[in-house]
């Protein structure tokens, strides 16, 4: 409702750009808004980061941007960096944006079923935005307990000195939930009844079934947090004792709670990240997917795991210590679907004709990347090693090998893939490449040295590492100025992209119909596609993969193109 | 591999160092062959003019062995590891072995205060010691640790001891530990608990027999005065 109000800011001459853009039922452009927003949001989580590596670097400068950054500052600046991109950069632009854009158009159909709930969506999303970014604001600043937001320090305004800030934090949070539980009915209902004529279960491209998946997985998760997330804003702001131990209340339920929904959310943004993987492999190496119905059943798999490991996050936090070995057990057990993903995308690979553009080296480095990120997990899965892991930059440089192959090359390698569609120019293939090896770069200079530092024992969320004599030992901090760098670098990088983004969106190169020979749906429509996307609605024929058929005539064989003619 | 950087100051140091060897040389290994499969086919199979990429579909028995084989691969070592880690995890977290002596550990917002038995070996009596971001253990003695918080969540981290354990208000939290080792060593707090997280050092000073007798008899205080065991406020149980 709010931007309504706001809306009503611009006049009534304007009715028309309104009703088209901001208060629009139009799947299209509702993922567009969503798109926007999450690249607004990623600047502002690449913004605290840049704050805080600098200060981490060199203790006690004046930031340029920023100024000192004070103890208080810096736990501000890690919880938001971390809450804005999970939540507001890796949920709206992998689901919710790629899932609108993406789901009608690929499933030949001309919107969601429910249009205005879709709508209603992104609003909610908006204002939960709108509600972080007003808590940075508020006296005594912006929430500083960590994303994870453990009680009692999250609890009580006296422990975290943050007593606006902390309950407006929960407010954001729990709206972006509602905002993304009512995307997800969506996605799930518009693919169950709204598929093309013909289109089979197993006809349905890989990265739409991955939304689905996600969006159950999220479903299915988010509950519990959301009945927990209301506990501490009442222990917050009415006095309740959930999470009070001196009032019979238990601070470690909220851990449960919280990493019940936690955990599977990696798996939320893992799968429709892996699915545009799927999606660019196969056209740019020209193959059919390798087993089709394997990564189906490995992604669905991995879904169902993904319920029953939440705990490893808590082997080390008072919990029963044998509660470890079963949560060890599922945890390394989640590495079979996982990998099997993985072999799969690389089996792919085999005996294809492989053309290196911008968005299938964003596809590819996914994979490598990603891989990393996997084989580190296995130490902090198993129990004996995690006692020691746990909690240090070991951890941070782990999940940022997880999460920026998921929320960035996998948004880089379908904006650049879907580019074309979306806007109808091309972008620029130099320039993305510049980008890209940047960007990769970059990335990998600065994890690698945080995987050193942690194994050395840098532990987590600590502005000065100076009072702790054992890690300011030769070497350590010159890798901590080493990976601060290479952020620089990398953030340097990112202009590369706004400019080409912005730029070609106006000026250009004019996009075809289907660019890259592909076999989806999307691309039978024109591009952009106009408000209800087919001049007629395709009909189906056959699987999304099918590249290089002996019996096609050319190396792709789209989906709606009747046999005959083949 | 750890060891390289950080002591092994604790018995079961260097058996999470071990742990730590074996996951890395096992997923390692599979790690780099994933790695040269995925690079060599992307060299290998690059597009050339007239060459048609090749049709497979994955759904036949024998392709699917690309799959299944590094499926049981994957299980195998998967069994491995955790057998290997949860052996670790029984030896450090799920026995208790008997105690030389016990020490209570009590974080705050943000110091650590720790109690030592004193002269009688004994806590909860006047001649405890108490000290404030300073913990003093004598080397080879078996010591139990009672872990405590006055206000929020923390966690009592030893890196050179590979040891760590969240402290939450309203328990005690119990566990044990063996320096092997003399020297002073750091200790942190690894859970966020606030603006001064950050500055919650405090430091393990391992001493030798007669240097720790030394310390205790220095630092006792005096008994003479009959003074009630000065119970720590805690909140919890005790």
């Amino acid at each position: 409702m709010s931007s309504a109000t706001a809306d009503a800011g611009h006049g009534h001459h304007d009715q028309g750009f309104i009703k088209k853009y901001l208060w629009s039922t139009d799947h299209k452009v509702i993922g567009f808004q969503y798109l926007f927003t999450g690249m607004f949001m990623a600047l502002i989580g690449g913004f605290t980061v840049y704050v805080f590596r600098m200060q981490l670097a060199f203790p006690g400068m004046s930031v340029p941007g920023f100024g000192r950054v004070t103890a208080h500052d810096y736990n501000s600046l890690v919880t938001t960096h971390g809450s804005v991109m999970i939540f507001w950069v890796a949920m709206p632009v992998l689901i919710a944006a790629l899932g609108n854009y993406l789901i009608p158009l690929m499933i030949g159909c001309d919107d969601m079923v429910f249009p205005r709930i879709n709508r209603l969506s992104y609003q909610l999303f908006l204002v939960s935005s709108l509600v972080l970014i007003t808590s940075f604001f508020v006296d005594g600043g912006a929430f500083g307990g960590a994303w994870t937001a453990y009680p009692p320090l999250s609890a009580k305004a006296a422990y975290n000195l943050t007593p606006h800030g902390a309950p407006l934090w929960l407010v954001a949070v729990a709206l972006e939930f509602v905002a993304f539980l009512l995307g997800g009915i969506n996605f799930i209902t518009t693919v169950m009844n709204s598929r093309a004529p013909g289109m089979k279960m197993f006809d349905v491209p890989i990265v739409v079934w991955m939304i689905v998946i996600a969006s159950i997985v999220f479903m299915a998760s988010v509950g519990p947090l959301v009945a927990g997330a209301v506990m501490l804003l009442f222990d917050q702001t009415v006095g309740t004792g959930f999470f009070d131990p001196s009032r019979g209340g238990d601070p470690v339920l909220w851990q449960h709670l919280f990493w019940f929904f936690g955990h599977p959310e990696v798996y939320v943004v893992l799968l429709p990240a892996m699915g545009i993987v799927a999606e660019i492999i196969t056209v740019f190496s020209r193959k059919k997917l390798f087993a089709y119905k394997t990564v189906l059943y490995t992604a669905i798999g991995t879904g169902v795991l993904s319920f029953f490991v939440w705990a490893h996050h808590q082997f080390v936090a008072g919990i029963d210590p044998r509660m470890a070995n079963i949560f060890s057990v599922t945890t390394l057990l989640i590495s079979i679907p996982v990998a099997e993903m993985v072999f799969v995308y690389i089996a792919t690979l085999y005996g294809g004709s492989i053309r290196l553009t911008t968005p299938m080296l964003w596809a590819l480095a996914f994979i490598g990347e990603f891989l990393i990120g996997g084989v580190t997990g296995i130490f902090l899965g198993a129990s004996g090693s995690d006692i020691y892991f746990h909690d240090t930059y070991f951890v941070v440089a782990h999940f940022h090998y997880t999460f920026f192959p998921i929320a960035f090359i996998g948004s880089f390698a379908a904006i650049t893939y879907w580019f074309p569609k979306m806007f109808g120019k091309m972008l620029n293939e130099t320039w993305g490449k510049v980008h890209f090896w940047g960007t990769i770069i970059a990335f990998n200079f600065i994890f690698i040295p945080l995987f050193l530092t942690g194994a050395r024992g840098d532990h987590r969320r600590i502005y000065d590492y100076t009072h702790f004599p054992d890690l300011m030992k030769a070497g350590m901090q010159e890798m901590r100025v080493l990976a601060t760098l290479a952020l620089v670098v990398l953030l340097a990088f990112q202009v590369v992209f706004l400019v080409n983004f912005f730029y070609s969106l106006v000026k250009g190169k004019k996009a075809e119909q289907n660019p890259w020979k592909a076999n989806t749906l999307e691309w039978v429509a024109a591009s952009p596609p106009p408000h209800g996307n087919f001049p007629e609605l395709p009909t189906v024929y056959r699987g999304p993969y099918e590249y290089s058929h002996p019996e096609a005539k050319d190396d792709y064989w789209p989906q709606n193109q009747p046999p005959q003619t083949a | 591999m750890i060891s390289h950087y950080l002591e092994q100051a604790s018995t079961f140091a260097r058996d999470i160092d071990n742990l730590i060897l074996l996951i890395t040389l096992t997923v390692g290994f599979w790690f780099l062959l994933a790695q040269f499969l995925f690079f060599g086919f992307i060299l290998k199979f690059r597009a050339q003019d007239g060459k048609k990429a090749q049709y497979i579909s994955g759904e036949n028995k024998w392709e699917k062995r690309w799959v299944s084989l590094p499926h049981y691969a994957t299980l195998f070592f998967d069994v491995l590891i955790i057998i290997a880690a949860i052996r670790v995890w029984q030896d450090v977290k799920m026995t208790l072995p008997q105690a030389d002596s016990t020490v209570r550990v009590i974080a705050q917002q943000w110091a650590w205060t720790f109690v030592h038995p004193g002269p009688d070996n004994k806590l909860d009596t006047a001649d405890d010691i108490r000290t404030v971001d300073e913990l003093h253990v004598e080397v080879n003695k078996t010591y139990h640790f009672e872990l405590q918080s006055r206000d929020v969540l923390h966690s009592f981290s030893v890196p050179v001891f590979r040891l760590k354990q969240d402290v939450i208000p309203g328990r005690t939290i119990k566990g044990w530990f063996k320096p092997t080792m003399t020297g002073g060593f750091d200790v942190q707090c690894t859970e966020i608990c606030g603006i001064g997280h950050g500055i919650m050092a405090a430091r393990v000073l391992i001493e030798n027999a007669a240097d720790h007798a030394a310390w205790v008899k220095a630092n006792a205080p005096q008994v003479a005065a009959a003074t009630p065991a000065d119970n720590v406020p805690t909140g919890g149980s005790r």
